[in-house]
């Protein structure tokens, strides 16, 4: 399982510029997963152990409301990253993800990535490096999506 | 635009009762004469039917924020520069219906303005608001759309222009190209010349409706020196401008500096009341009302004057682009003498110095470029001669 | 009936006064969202029709009520037919919603600038709509397709506030369903039964299938909404040059006249309401220009 899972991790651009240590070192923690349509990836509160490369299919990631059900905020395609509540205390989901089609993914461990990474400092800048800058993309998209830009300006 | 003015020719003398003939004349060819007169404390522009409606013996001292009515101890007739209106008011009328529309069933009918347009003649035009005609003629006649309302009153025009033998407190057409000294657009101009007892104007023709015009009043040829006699009251007048604006490169300057500090500093004392819009002979903005009756049967569109300082001026889904104050000001400066050009190919600004005169707290356009070009606030600044306002 | 205008030749384009509405008869009002309706016109006059630009805008005049400035969201090819999308938000769009067959209302048009489509030909095209912005962008659409050959990709993609407020659903089924186009929307916010895309809809830029560096990109919604779309679009190597994005402002003449639609030295209902992305983009950083 965790040969085949090899060249997919380094073809893909958010790991492709790792070191082939580095690489190695997050193979270790991989392994493929797959969802049927509304089944959840994780739900809020749930400890988070681990994030997802999306390969196929799409998630939506949810917040529940007291009257009106869920609410979608965001979907996560293929080939997106989903997921950095691994990195930082305490380690919970604040959102729950369900797959909206039947949707596969590589997971990665987050419990294994955390304790490579306390051992290994540069794997984990590495890996912050890239955490952050989808945290940037996600905040800069969140923040327009703030502002309601479509809503009726009066 | 009157057609262009023929090539020098002789110039002639006219007696100063000569303008009675001349108003007469006017009249007498359907033109209704309008020209500079006392009235609300200042020399403003109405109606003249005969000579006396002149404001013969009157001047204006004018100051940023000042504008004062004084006898003179001549009998001069033009001898007073600019007041609050400017010649917009006729040419291009602060309220105007644009067309009615009444009920049909459940449609309506929408109706031009049909009508005569009385024609008008304008007695005492000065050389900046020449200037300030060509300018509008510009905005209003020749762009993709014109003006119908506008074209009308300009094409039936007639301008009696007159030389400034005097320069006004806050006058700087010499900073802006646009005189003292009146060179087209005209179809007679005149300067006014006092020496001892004598009492005469010098005319120059500028078209054939003029030399008509000029028929109608006796005149004689002038002789050299009297011409060299009224070109030299005109020349004085450059050395005696009462500001100055350096105009290098000053629309590249104001499209730079958009964040100048100064902004700011004149946001402080800019009211936004809209004086200077309302007195600035080239302003043009308008805005449109559509008004229904009681009944609901009978519709009108209305124009009628706007300016940029209001909040509403730029209002859109919800609020005002130019929200601030400075925002407004900067505008109108920047537009004035820097996007305009862009926009028409001149500058918008004739050097006139009304909007220094009527501006309450005497801001004052040539010291705030000044003071953008310094980069610096009032402090590091030469004070022009201005008294401080208190 | 009645003569309804008088025509002078006093306009340089022998036009009658463009401040004087032409009346046009409403064939039909449909509800497309909650708060957006379109009005479907035809000259009343009898005339041979109107024909338009993709991009232009007209006045329309609701009787005693007074004038908006709305785009023209129809196909530019069918000319008996004047179609108009807009939200009812203010009183004169709320009196045209009230509208009903047969009733007049007041048209002055077509104004403005309209989308390089002509000059796109050989490119792959992007459009990027957000809101009710589809609606300008919709007669672009209609042309390209009419002249599909002449293009290379195109692609839509478009951001609505929530599902219920996608605007021309089937229109964009329709589309989705040629082979040879691309369509991809996103919405704001969705409740559960939603299975598409969620986030704003630059965040569908940067997988679009064209080749940026030959792509005309067109993108008209929220002023916000342009400005993050063009960054995500030169992000992608898209050049300034090739994007024309389309503006508003307060407008009371649209020819003008009245001077309220400036935008630094440009004039929004003359020299716009498209624009060349270059032309303006030193004026959308700065502020309460």
């Amino acid at each position: 399982m965790i040969d085949t899972l090899q060249p997919i991790l380094a073809a893909h651009p958010f790991l492709s510029d790792l070191s082939p240590q580095h690489l190695d070192l997050v193979v270790g923690c991989a392994s493929n997963v797959r969802f049927e349509a509304g089944k959840y990836l994780f739900r809020e509160e749930e400890e988070a152990n681990q994030f997802y490369i999306i390969r196929e299919g799409k998630v939506a990631v949810e917040i529940r409301t007291p009257n009106r059900g869920s609410i979608t905020v965001q979907t996560v395609d293929a080939g997106e990253i989903l997921g950095w509540s691994w990195l930082l205390p305490p380690y919970q989901w604040h959102f729950d993800a369900r797959a909206s089609v039947p949707t596969r993914a590589i997971a990665l461990d987050g419990k294994c990535l955390r304790a490579k990474c306390e051992n290994d400092h540069d794997l984990g800048y590495e890996l912050l490096k890239r955490f952050a800058q989808i945290m940037e993309q996600r905040l800069e998209a969140t923040r327009l999506q703030l502002l309601d830009v479509y809503g009726n300006p009066s | 635009m009157s057609a262009p003015p023929r090539e020098v020719r002789d110039q002639f003398r006219i007696q100063i009762h000569g303008l009675e003939a001349m108003i007469q004349a006017l009249r007498r060819q359907g033109f209704q004469v309008m020209g500079p007169t006392v009235g609300d404390g200042a020399i403003v522009y109405d109606e003249l039917t005969s000579m006396a409606d002149l404001p013969v013996g009157w001047t204006d001292d004018q100051e940023g924020g000042i504008y004062r009515l004084k006898k003179r101890a001549d009998r001069a007739v033009f001898g007073f520069t600019l007041g609050p209106h400017s010649w917009k008011r006729y040419l291009h009328p602060a309220v105007l219906r644009l067309w009615k529309a009444a009920r049909d069933g459940v449609g309506f009918i929408a109706s031009e303005e049909s009508g005569e347009i009385q024609k008008l003649a304008f007695l005492g035009v000065r050389a900046c608001e020449i200037h300030a005609i060509a300018i509008q003629d510009k905005v209003l006649t020749e762009g993709t759309f014109r003006d119908p309302a506008y074209h009308t009153r300009r094409e039936q025009l007639f301008i009696v222009a007159v030389n400034c033998t005097q320069s006004g407190g806050t006058c700087f057409c010499k900073s802006m190209g646009t005189g003292p000294q009146v060179s087209f657009g005209f179809d007679l101009a005149l300067t006014e010349v006092q020496t001892g007892k004598d009492h005469y104007l010098i005319a120059q023709v500028g078209t054939d409706r003029g030399a008509a015009l000029l028929d109608e009043i006796p005149h004689e040829k002038a002789t050299e020196e009297e011409v060299k006699e009224a070109a030299g009251c005109v020349e004085s007048v450059s050395s005696q401008m009462g500001r100055h604006l350096d105009t290098r490169d000053l629309k590249e300057l104001l499209y730079r500096s958009y964040e100048h500090p100064r902004w700011d500093e004149v946001a402080e004392r800019c009211l936004n009341c809209a004086n200077c819009t309302m007195v600035c002979p080239t302003c043009f903005c308008t805005t449109v009302e559509d008004l229904t009756d009681l009944t609901g049967t009978q519709a009108e569109r209305w124009r009628k004057w706007d300016s940029c300082f209001t909040t509403d001026f730029s209002y859109i889904h919800g609020g005002s682009v130019r929200a601030s104050r400075k925002s407004r000001y900067r505008q109108w400066l920047t537009h004035k003498l820097a996007t305009w050009i862009d926009q028409f190919g001149s500058s918008g600004c004739v050097g006139c110095g009304r909007c220094i005169t009527w501006c309450p707290v005497a801001i004052d356009l040539t010291e705030e470029v000044l003071a953008i070009r310094q980069g610096g606030s009032a402090d590091s600044l030469a004070l022009s001669t201005k008294e401080e306002q208190s | 009936m009645a003569t309804l205008l008088e025509r002078h030749e006093t306009m340089s384009v022998d036009r009658p006064d463009p401040m004087v509405p032409s009346p046009f008869r409403v064939q039909r009002v449909r509800q497309e969202t909650h708060d957006t309706f379109t009005l479907e016109l035809e000259p009343a006059l009898g005339e041979d029709g109107f024909s338009f630009q993709a991009g232009q805008f007209n006045m329309l005049y609701v009787f005693g009520v007074g004038e908006v400035p709305i785009s023209i969201s129809g196909d530019p090819s069918k000319d008996r037919t004047l179609v108009h999308t807009t939200r009812a938000v203010g009183a004169v769009t709320k009196a045209m919603r009230r509208l009903k067959r047969g009733d007049i209302l007041g048209v002055r048009g077509p104004f403005g600038s309209h989308w390089p489509v002509e000059l796109a030909a050989g490119s792959d095209v992007v459009i990027v709509a957000g809101g009710i912005g589809l609606a300008p962008l919709r007669p672009a659409m209609y042309q390209l397709l009419s002249q599909r050959e002449r293009y290379g990709k195109v692609v839509l993609l478009y951001g609505a506030r929530t599902p219920e407020e996608i605007l021309f659903p089937r229109e964009l089924e329709r589309w989705r369903a040629h082979f040879d186009l691309e369509v991809h929307v996103t919405v704001d916010r969705a409740m559960g039964s939603w299975r598409g895309n969620v986030g704003v809809v630059t965040t569908l830029i940067h997988k679009a299938p064209f080749e940026a560096r030959n792509t005309a990109a067109m993108v008209c919604g929220p002023e916000i909404m342009m400005r993050f779309t063009v960054m995500e679009l030169q992000k992608r190597g898209v050049k300034s040059g090739n994007i024309h994005v389309s503006m508003e402002r307060n407008m009371k003449c649209a020819i003008g006249f009245c001077g309220h639609c400036q935008l630094g030295p440009v004039f929004v209902c003359k020299d716009g309401p498209v624009f060349c992305y270059d032309r303006i983009k030193d004026l959308l950083t700065k502020w309460e220009i």
